[in-house]
C-alpha cells in the first residue's frame, strides 16, 4: 500500500518577472517503512518538495499543479485548517539545524508535551511518561531529569536527537527530514542516521530524506530520487541508481563524488549542465617565475601551541582558557600537498591562521624557508606574505562584495609591491581568463557569480602574487559536488604545474584522499598520526583515524564507470 | 545570578558617580555661584565669608565629596531662582510629574504591546495596516503639537477638559494626589495621553518588528510543522521569545516618559518637575539643573536594575548554568 | 551612461518605483528641502527685513484681504504682519540646517567609534559602548537639553542667540551618535570575522585600511536607514527644543519657535498663525519618517 504518493508536482514562486519554477512535474512515492532519499545539488527543489508537502512553502510559493495524496487521500489544496490536522500528527518535519530548531526558553518536555496533548488523545501527566519513553527510545541519557532541562543544555548530536523526539511523538506516518545531519558532525551523523534508519524500520514510518550528500543516500536510503534543475531525473531503488545510473546528470553527479578507496588523477570533466568551464592553468605555467626549493622542508611547524580566553575576567583566578592547538609540529615538502583532517573544533583551522600570520603563535615557530615567521623583522615579513596565499571555505563571504572583481583580485599584488601598477591589468585579466572566467568578469561585482566561480576568483587572487605557498582552508566544503570537483581539478593542476606546495585542511576524509600526498588527524588540537595518504587509509596506526575512517559513508555502491576514462 | 546582580549594582554606582560628577561639574564650573547667590550690591567681605560657606576654597576632590555627601542626605543647595532649598522644591513638585508618568506609562506599555502583537500576527490584514500608517504620523507627530492639538479640540472647541494645571489635589502624608477628586482626573486626561502617545507608538513598532522577526525564526517553523494550533504558536512560543528584546527597550522608554514629561508639563503648564526644570534651564538655575539630573539617574538606574532582574525571570538560558552534555 | 542604466534596473531602483508611498515621500522631501533651499528667491517677503514690514498688517487672514492696507497675504500673516508663508520657508532654513548638519555630526562620530569599537574590541570596545549604554539610558531629547543648558551657562549672555543654533546642532547631534555606534559596531562584528576581512588582513593591510577600505562599504546601508530616522527625529528634537524656549532664538526663528510663537494665538482665534508651520513640520518630519520606514524594508527584504 502506498503512503504518499506525489503525481505531476509543479510549485511556482512569483517573483518581479515571470514567476519562478521551482519544482516541475514531479512524481514520487514513498512506502510504510521505507526511506526514499531525495538528492540533487542547491537550487535542485529537492527542499521545496519538501515543504509543499508540509503546506509550508515560503513567501510567493504556490503548488500551481498537482496532486500529492496520503493515504489515498488527497491534502494538496486543502485548506489551512485541514492541513494543520494534518501537519505534526500525520506528516512530521525535521530540519537541518538542530541549534534553532528548539524554542530557547521553554525546558524540552514543555514542547514535547505541547505537542503530544495537541495531537493524541493523552492528559498531561500520561504524556509526560510517553516522552521520557520516547526520549530514552532516541538516545537521551537520563530522560527523567533531562525532560525539564532547556535546549541549550543539550549539546548539537543531543539536540537534533530531541528534534527526532519531537518529530516521532505525535506518532505520525510520515516523516520529512530536510537535511538532517548537514550541520553535524561525522561520528555524530552516523548515529544520527542509524538512528533514523532503527526508527524508520520500527515504527513503520515513511521518511523523506533530503540531502545532498550521495555517501548519505548509499548509506541510509531505500530509494533514491535524483533531481536537477527543478526536474526529476532519475528514479528507483538506490542500489541500482547508483550503481548504474542511467542519466547523464546522475552518472556526472555520481563521478563528480570523491571516492576514499581510489584515487583519481583528476575527475572526469562532464559537460552535463554547462556549469563546467574549461581552465588553463599549464598557460599560467610559462610566466611562472622557477624558484629553487630547499633541500629541507618548505614549511616547517615546531610545537605550537594556541590558547583562548574562554571567560573573561578581571581577576587571573577567574579566567579560564582553551587550548585550541597544543604543541603541534610537523614538516611540508616543497611541492607536497599535505593534509590536515580533524572534526570541528579540532584546531585545524586554528593552525592555518597561525601559519597566516592572522592568529598569534603563543608558543613554538613557523618557520618557512629560512625565515621564523613569528619573530620576522618587517622585510622578512613582507617577502613570506608575497611567498603564501589562502583560499579560504566560503566563497560567498571570502569576496568583498563592494569591490569589483579586478580590484579583488589585484589588491594583493599592488599591496605587497609584487607587480607594478602599470602591468596589474593584463596580470588580472590573464588570470581571469585561464581559470575561465573571462577577461570582462574584471569589471562585475562577486554578486553577479556562482559560488564555483567566486572560488576561481578567489584563486585568482590567491595566484596574483605568484606565490609558492597555498593554505587552502576547506576549500570546497561550502560547494555542491560537481563544483567540488571542479575546484579540486584546478588545485591538482596547480599543484602539477606551477609546483605550488599546499597545506590543504579538511573534514571530509574522501576529498582528502584525492588531494593529499601526506596527511596529519587532527583530535582536539593535538596531532595524533602523520602518515603517507595511501597508507593511512590501508593501515592506519591510530584508534581514532580509525574511528574516523569507520565512520565514512560507504561508497561502494557508486558506478565507477566514468572514473576509469579520467585516470 | 546574585553575581551578576551584584555586577550591575556596583555598575550602576559607577554610574550614579559619574552623573553626580557630571552635576557638581556644572554646580561649580558654570556661571560663578557667587555672582547667581548675590545681588548687585555686594561686599568683598560678603563673598569671602560666602566662599567659605560653600567651601569654595577647599580642593576639587573634598568639594566634590561634600557635594555627594550632601545630594545623599537630600541637600542640593538653594536654588537661585526661587532662594528656597532645592529639595523641598522637589518634593513639592515630584508627585505630579510621578503620577503623570504612571499613568501614561501603563496606558503606553498595554496598549503598545496590545497593538504591536496584533499588527504582528495579522502583518497583511487591513486594520493592521491602518494601525501601522497611524503609527507613522505618531511618530512624526511631536509631543508638544499632540498637546496643542488636543487642547484646542476637548478643551478650547469642546470644552470638556482643563487645558492646564493638575485641578484640586488631597494631601496624604506629604503626597499631594489627584487620583481622588473629580477634577484632579480630569485633569490628568490630556495629558496622560498626550505623554503616553509617543511612547505607545514606539513600543507598538519595536513589539512587531521583534514579533515578525521571532515569527521567522526555525523553532516557530518546526512548531507549525509539529501541527501545534496558532493560538499557541503566536501567544506562547513566539510571545515569550518577543518578550526578551522587549523588556530592555520598554524599560528605556519609561525613562524616555520622565524626560518627555517635560515637553507635556510645558504644554499643560504641569506643576512637576519637568517644568521646574525647563525653566532652570531658561534661567541657568544651576542647583536644580544638577538636582533633576541627580535624581533621574537615581531613576533610570532603578528601572535598568529592574529591567535585568525581568530578563532572568524570562529567559532560562541567564539562570542555569551551561552544562552540555557530550555526544 | 551604463551605470545609470543599470541604477535604474536594480531591484532598489525597481522596488522603490512600484512603492508609491515611497516616491510621493521622497517627492515631498525635495519639494519642501528645495523650497527652503530657495526661500529668499520664492519667498514673497523677507520677514527678517523691518522695512519690508508694515504692523498695519498684522493679523491678516489667509486669502483675504488686510482691512487696512488691502493687501492679500496667501498663509495670513502674524502680529506684526509678518508673511506667514514666509517666515515659515524660512523657518524650515533653519529646521532643516540643524538637522542635516546635527545627523552629519552624529553620523561622523558614531560611525567612527562604532568601527572602532567592532573592529578593535578590548578595552577600546568595553570604554565606548559602556559610555554608549550609559548615555542611551538617558532620553536623547533630555541629553540635548542638558548640553544646551550647560552651553547656556558658559557663554557669554552678548553671544548666546549668535551660538544657539550651534549649541543646538551640538546637543542633538551629541544626543544621537549612540544609534550609529551602536548599530556600526554590530554590523562590523559581523563583518569582521568574514573571510574577505581575513584575506585583507593575510596580505598585512593596516587597520586603518581595513576598517575604511574593506568594512566601512558593508556597513553603510543600516547607516542609510539610521540617518534617514535620524533626520526625522533632529528635526522633531529641533523644533521641541525650539519650542520650549531653549533652541532656536526668536531672531532666527525655526518651526519649533514659530508654532511656540502662534500657541499664543490659537486660543484668541489666529489659528493660522500656528497651524501652517505645524502642519508643515509635520509633512517634513513624516515624509522623512516614511522614506526611513521604506528604506529599511527595501534594504532588509526579509524584514517584510
Amino acid at each position: 500500500m502506498t503512503l504518499l504518493s506525489i503525481d505531476h508536482l509543479t510549485v511556482q514562486f512569483a517573483t518581479r518577472g515571470e514567476p519562478f519554477t521551482a519544482v516541475s512535474n514531479a512524481a514520487l512515492t514513498v512506502e510504510p517503512g521505507q526511506i526514499h532519499g531525495l538528492v540533487g545539488e542547491s537550487g535542485a527543489g529537492k527542499s521545496t518538495i519538501g515543504a509543499a508537502i508540509m503546506g509550508l512553502l515560503e513567501g510567493t510559493g504556490r503548488i500551481s499543479d498537482g496532486l500529492i495524496e496520503l493515504n489515498e487521500s488527497k491534502i494538496s489544496g486543502v485548506d489551512e485548517a485541514a492541513m494543520r490536522d494534518i501537519r505534526g500528527s500525520r506528516i512530521s518535519m525535521i530540519f537541518q539545524d538542530p541549534l534553532t530548531s528548539l524554542n530557547p526558553l521553554f525546558t524540552i518536555g514543555e514542547q514535547l508535551i505541547e505537542t503530544m496533548v495537541e495531537h493524541l488523545d493523552l492528559n498531561a501527566s500520561e504524556a509526560k511518561r510517553r516522552a521520557i519513553e520516547l526520549l530514552n527510545r532516541v538516545g537521551i541519557p537520563d530522560p527523567k531529569t533531562r525532560i525539564d532541562q532547556y535546549p541549550h543544555q543539550f549539546s548539537g548530536g543531543m539536540r537534533q536527537r530531541v528534534v527526532i523526539a519531537l518529530a516521532l511523538c505525535s506518532e505520525p506516518e510520515i516523516i520529512i527530514a530536510d537535511e538532517p545531519t548537514t550541520a553535524l558532525d561525522v561520528s555524530i551523523q552516523a548515529q544520527v542516521l542509524e538512528l533514523i534508519k532503527e526508527l524508520a524500520r520500527e515504527r513503520q514510518v515513511g521518511v523523506i530524506l533530503i540531502t545532498h550528500d550521495m555517501g548519505v543516500i548509499a548509506e541510509t536510503t531505500d530509494v533514491v530520487t535524483v533531481m536537477y534543475g527543478g526536474n526529476i531525473v532519475e528514479t528507483g531503488p538506490t542500489e541500482q541508481v547508483l550503481g548504474d545510473p542511467q542519466h547523464d546528470y546522475t552518472r556526472s553527479l555520481i563521478a563528480a563524488v570523491p571516492r576514499a578507496n581510489r584515487k583519481v588523477h583528476r575527475f572526469p570533466k562532464l559537460s552535463y549542465d554547462g556549469r563546467q568551464t574549461d581552465f588553463a592553468i599549464e598557460e599560467l605555467a610559462r610566466n611562472w617565475p622557477k624558484q629553487e626549493a630547499p633541500d629541507g622542508p618548505l614549511l616547517k611547524i615546531e610545537g605550537i601551541t594556541k590558547r583562548f580566553v574562554e571567560k573573561r575576567s578581571i581577576f587571573p583566578s577567574q579566567r579560564r582558557m582553551f587550548t585550541a592547538v597544543d604543541d603541534v609540529s610537523f614538516e611540508i615538502r616543497p611541492g607536497e600537498v599535505f593534509g590536515l583532517v580533524g572534526e570541528s573544533g579540532s584546531g585545524k583551522s586554528t593552525i592555518a591562521r597561525m601559519i597566516a600570520g592572522l592568529y598569534q603563535v603563543d608558543k613554538g615557530e613557523v618557520y618557512f624557508d629560512d625565515i621564523a615567521v613569528s619573530h620576522a623583522g618587517l622585510d622578512e615579513l613582507a617577502t613570506y606574505r608575497r611567498q603564501i596565499q589562502m583560499i579560504f571555505q566560503d566563497p560567498f563571504s571570502s569576496l568583498n562584495p563592494r569591490h569589483r572583481v579586478d580590484a579583488i583580485v589585484a589588491e594583493p599584488a599592488l599591496h605587497l609591491g609584487v607587480i607594478p601598477k602599470d602591468q596589474i591589468n593584463e596580470r588580472v585579466s590573464e588570470l581571469l581568463e585561464r581559470l575561465g572566467l573571462g577577461a570582462e568578469a574584471g569589471s562585475k561585482y562577486p554578486h553577479q557569480f556562482s559560488g564555483g566561480q567566486r572560488q576561481r576568483i578567489a584563486i585568482a587572487r590567491a595566484l596574483a602574487t605568484q606565490p609558492r605557498f597555498l593554505i587552502c582552508d576547506e576549500p570546497t566544503s561550502a560547494l555542491d559536488v560537481s563544483i567540488q570537483a571542479q575546484i579540486l581539478n584546478i588545485l591538482k593542476d596547480l599543484q602539477e604545474y606551477l609546483g605550488l606546495t599546499m597545506l590543504f585542511i579538511s573534514h571530509d576524509l574522501p576529498v582528502v584522499r584525492q588531494m593529499c600526498d601526506r596527511v596529519g588527524v587532527l583530535r582536539n588540537g593535538q596531532l595524533v598520526e602523520v602518515a603517507e595518504t595511501a597508507t593511512l587509509f590501508s593501515e592506519p596506526k591510530n584508534d581514532y583515524t580509525r574511528e574516523l575512517l569507520s565512520l565514512m559513508p560507504k561508497t561502494d555502491l557508486l558506478s565507477s564507470q566514468d572514473l576509469a576514462t579520467a585516470v | 545570578m546574585i553575581t551578576f546582580i551584584l555586577q550591575r549594582v556596583f555598575q550602576s554606582v559607577i554610574v550614579l558617580l559619574v552623573v553626580g560628577l557630571v552635576a557638581f561639574a556644572m554646580f561649580r564650573f558654570v556661571g560663578d555661584p557667587i555672582d547667581n547667590m548675590l545681588g548687585q550690591e555686594r561686599t568683598d567681605a560678603d563673598i569671602q565669608r560666602l566662599r567659605i560657606e560653600l567651601g569654595l576654597d577647599q580642593p576639587f576632590v573634598v568639594q566634590y565629596a561634600k557635594f555627594l555627601g550632601n545630594a545623599m542626605q537630600g541637600d542640593f543647595g538653594v536654588s537661585y531662582r526661587q532662594g528656597r532649598p532645592v529639595s523641598a522644591i522637589l518634593i513639592e513638585r515630584a508627585p505630579a510629574t510621578l503620577e503623570l508618568a504612571a499613568v501614561s506609562g501603563l496606558l503606553a506599555i498595554f496598549f503598545g504591546v496590545v497593538l504591536g502583537v496584533f499588527t504582528a500576527i495579522r502583518r497583511d490584514g487591513v486594520a493592521a495596516n491602518v494601525i501601522m500608517a497611524v503609527s507613522l504620523i505618531g511618530v512624526s507627530l511631536p509631543t508638544f503639537l499632540i498637546g496643542i492639538l488636543l487642547i484646542y479640540l476637548f478643551a478650547v472647541e469642546l470644552g470638556w477638559l482643563p487645558s492646564f494645571g493638575r485641578g484640586d489635589t488631597v494631601m496624604i502624608g506629604g503626597w499631594s494626589t489627584g487620583f481622588l477628586t473629580t477634577s484632579g482626573l480630569q485633569a490628568l486626561v490630556l495629558p496622560a495621553i498626550t505623554l503616553g502617545l509617543y511612547q505607545m507608538t514606539l513600543i507598538m513598532r519595536l513589539v512587531r518588528s521583534e514579533m515578525l522577526e521571532v515569527l521567522r525564526a526555525d523553532y516557530i517553523r518546526f512548531a507549525r510543522a509539529r501541527g501545534l494550533k496558532n493560538r499557541a504558536i503566536n501567544f506562547r512560543h513566539a510571545l515569550k521569545n518577543t518578550m526578551v528584546p522587549v523588556i530592555t527597550v520598554t524599560g528605556l522608554q519609561l525613562g524616555a516618559i520622565i524626560a518627555f514629561a517635560i515637553i507635556t508639563e510645558t504644554v499643560f503648564q504641569w506643576p512637576g518637575v519637568g517644568l521646574l526644570f525647563i525653566n532652570a534651564i531658561q534661567f541657568v538655575d544651576i542647583p536644580v539643573m544638577a538636582a533633576y539630573l541627580m535624581l533621574i539617574s537615581v531613576m533610570f538606574v532603578a528601572i535598568n536594575l529592574i529591567v535585568d532582574i525581568l530578563y532572568f525571570a524570562v529567559d532560562p538560558r541567564l539562570r542555569v548554568d551551561r552544562t552540555t552534555a557530550e555526544g | 551612461m551604463d551605470a545609470i542604466r543599470r541604477a535604474w534596473q536594480s531591484d532598489f531602483s525597481w522596488s522603490f518605483r512600484r512603492s508609491p508611498v515611497a516616491v510621493v515621500s521622497l517627492a515631498v522631501v525635495l519639494l519642501l528641502v528645495l523650497s527652503a533651499v530657495l526661500a529668499p528667491l520664492i519667498a514673497p517677503h523677507n520677514p527678517f527685513d523691518p522695512a519690508s514690514l508694515n504692523l498695519m498688517n498684522g493679523f491678516s487672514k489667509p486669502m483675504e484681504p488686510n482691512a487696512f492696507t488691502g493687501d492679500t497675504f496667501w498663509l495670513g500673516t502674524d502680529d506684526q504682519g509678518r508673511d506667514v508663508f514666509s517666515t515659515i520657508l524660512y523657518g524650515m532654513r533653519i529646521s532643516l540646517f540643524v538637522g542635516f548638519v546635527a545627523v552629519l555630526f552624529a553620523l561622523v562620530l558614531g560611525v567612527s567609534l562604532g568601527l572602532i569599537a567592532g573592529y578593535v574590541g578590548g578595552w577600546t570596545e568595553t570604554i565606548i559602548m559602556r559610555i554608549a549604554d550609559v548615555q542611551l539610558t538617558f532620553p536623547a531629547i533630555l541629553v540635548a537639553m542638558l548640553i544646551f543648558g550647560i552651553a547656556k551657562g558658559i557663554t557669554p549672555v552678548h553671544m548666546r542667540d549668535e551660538m544657539a543654533i550651534w549649541v543646538l546642532i551640538i546637543a542633538i547631534g551629541l544626543s544621537d551618535w549612540v544609534q550609529f555606534a551602536r548599530v556600526v559596531r554590530g554590523a562590523t562584528l559581523v563583518e569582521k570575522n568574514k573571510e574577505y576581512v581575513q584575506a585583507a588582513r593575510l596580505i598585512g593591510r593596516g587597520s586603518g585600511a581595513i576598517m575604511l577600505r574593506h568594512i566601512l562599504p558593508n556597513v553603510l546601508s543600516p547607516v542609510l536607514v539610521i540617518a534617514t530616522i535620524s533626520l526625522a527625529l533632529a528635526i522633531i528634537a529641533e523644533a521641541t527644543l525650539s519650542f520650549l524656549g531653549v533652541g532656536a532664538p526668536p531672531t532666527q526663528p525655526s518651526l519649533g519657535t514659530l508654532i511656540r510663537i502662534g500657541q499664543g494665538f490659537l486660543f484668541s482665534g489666529e489659528w493660522w498663525i500656528i497651524l501652517f508651520p505645524a502642519v508643515t513640520l509635520l509633512a517634513l518630519a513624516l515624509s522623512v519618517n516614511m522614506l526611513g520606514d521604506w528604506l529599511r524594508d527595501a534594504l532588509n527584504p526579509k524584514l517584510r
